[in-house]
């Protein structure tokens, strides 16, 4: 393995085209994350997720240019739209939003296609954001594709997670469903000058009311919330709910407090430490699974698969059974 | 698996706001295959070339309609060049008058399209041209 000196922010080429190896996840783009994992872990990952056309993109546009305006702290942005699941191509939009952060040497915007990848970001997401970490970039913003009800693999990669609602989309039983609305750290209603808003704002705290499940460690547990609750904790962290117009500033100075805190509570309360150990752990058995397999594949002669394929195709076989066969050398 | 896309910026550079030429083409190269960043309307030059450099895109596509191709578009590859991106490809489409193509292909552009191509040249053009290929 060659030594690799990941690049800085200053060289823009140099990052934008590392970010391109790790993306393609050639083997320069492998050795450069092993050196580049060395040197992160300093930014603050924000992840911003929620169902297509509330807003996200328009909102990372203000939020960073409102960032930006502070002064203090550089910006990257990773957005990701979805890859065609019959082409593989892409159309990546989020760029659009994006206008006001163009000439601001501070920001760095890389648009990812989902490339197959279901969980609302791409397999090599989490590379990208270890180089632009490396680079130094104090806040990471990752986009991800517009979110259904279960892409929820942004809150593994992000310390902050934002779900961004809009009016309009969908009623209380919604709000009390599993799945993205657990993730949030977070919750944004955009489009806060539409029609419905109070009716969304309410089903949305009205959720919380019924208790906020802390994903952290894995556990149901209650903070039994309601907004003026003493039984609440005060260590424990509830998701605020923020209404956000993207195309003004309404909002926004509350959003970036919010995050501020969410940051400043990770930290205090150790489970910041405790989510990056997570997320290595998993990201760990993610690789330790698919350099198994590649193993595997390596070892295994096609006609001994299709042999046995063949076996499970006429149903003489089980899969699992096919499996336990072709693993057999391996044990 | 290691899957090199073929990256295409499509941007309007100038102030004309047509851009559903820029769109047809864009869905026709993400139906085959690639990966387009699509910039949206009234782009600056310096705003295709930071673009173009933060995606490390392989080809730039430019629709004008305004006129003002022979101001923008060499603008545009000599700022994409000065930032350091020497090997992308660049195309133009438009309403580009027939004496105007080679003057923008002596600045650097591969291919100019008019009303009328089919989007299967286009597709194979970009192919040829990019870094990808």
């Amino acid at each position: 393995m060659r030594s690799f000196e990941s690049p800085s922010a200053a060289n823009k080429l140099a990052l934008s085209r590392l970010i391109s190896e790790v993306e393609n996840e050639t083997s320069a783009g492998k050795a450069a994350l092993d050196e580049c994992f060395t040197r992160s872990g300093r930014a603050h990952l924000i992840g911003v997720t929620g169902a297509p056309g509330t807003g996200k993109s328009s909102l990372v546009n203000r939020l960073a240019q409102l960032i930006r305006r502070e002064g203090k702290q550089t910006v990257a942005i990773v957005a990701i739209d979805p890859s065609s699941p019959f082409t593989g191509g892409a159309i990546l939009g989020d760029r659009v939003r994006m206008r006001d952060l163009s000439g601001d040497p501070g920001v760095f915007i890389r648009s990812m296609a989902s490339r197959g990848e279901l969980g609302g970001l791409a397999r090599a997401t989490a590379g990208v954001v270890q180089v632009l970490d490396a680079a130094g970039y104090d806040l990471i913003l990752i986009e991800t594709v517009g979110a259904g009800q279960s892409e929820v693999d942004i809150a593994r990669l992000a310390h902050t997670t934002i779900v961004v609602e809009s009016p309009g989309m969908g009623d209380d039983i919604q709000a009390i469903k599993a799945g993205i609305l657990e993730i949030a750290d977070i919750l944004v209603v955009n489009k806060a000058d539409r029609p419905g808003i109070e009716n969304t704002e309410r089903a949305l705290r009205a959720n919380l009311e019924l208790g906020y499940s802390h994903r952290v460690n894995g556990k149901a547990g209650h903070a039994g919330f309601t907004e003026n609750n003493a039984a609440v904790e005060p260590k424990d962290w509830v998701p605020p709910v923020i209404k956000t117009i993207a195309t003004e500033e309404s909002g926004f100075p509350e959003l970036i407090k919010a995050i501020a805190d969410h940051r400043d509570y990770l930290q205090n309360s150790g489970l910041l430490a405790q989510r990056v150990r997570e997320r290595l752990m998993d990201e760990f058995e993610h690789l330790l699974r698919h350099t198994l397999v590649q193993n595997w594949r390596a070892q295994t002669s096609t006609e001994r698969v299709s042999q046995v394929m063949d076996a499970v195709f006429t149903r003489k076989r089980s899969p699992a059974s096919a499996v336990e066969e072709l693993t057999r050398s391996l044990n | 698996m290691a899957d090199r896309k073929i990256r295409v910026l499509i941007a309007k550079p100038g102030l004309d706001g047509h851009d559903r030429g820029a769109k047809v083409i864009a869905r026709a190269l993400r139906d085959a295959g690639m990966e387009v960043i699509y910039t949206g309307l009234r782009q600056t030059p310096e705003m295709i070339a930071e673009a173009a450099l933060q995606e490390d895109v392989d080809v730039i596509g430019m629709s004008i309609l305004s006129g003002a191709h022979l101001v923008l578009v060499p603008k545009v590859i000599d700022t994409v060049r000065k930032s350091g991106l020497t090997d992308v490809g660049f195309f133009v489409g438009g309403i580009i008058p027939e004496e105007d193509v080679a003057v923008l292909k002596a600045a650097g552009v591969n291919a100019v399209y008019g009303p009328g191509t089919s989007t299967v040249t286009v597709i194979e053009d970009v192919k040829s041209f990019s870094r990808a290929a």
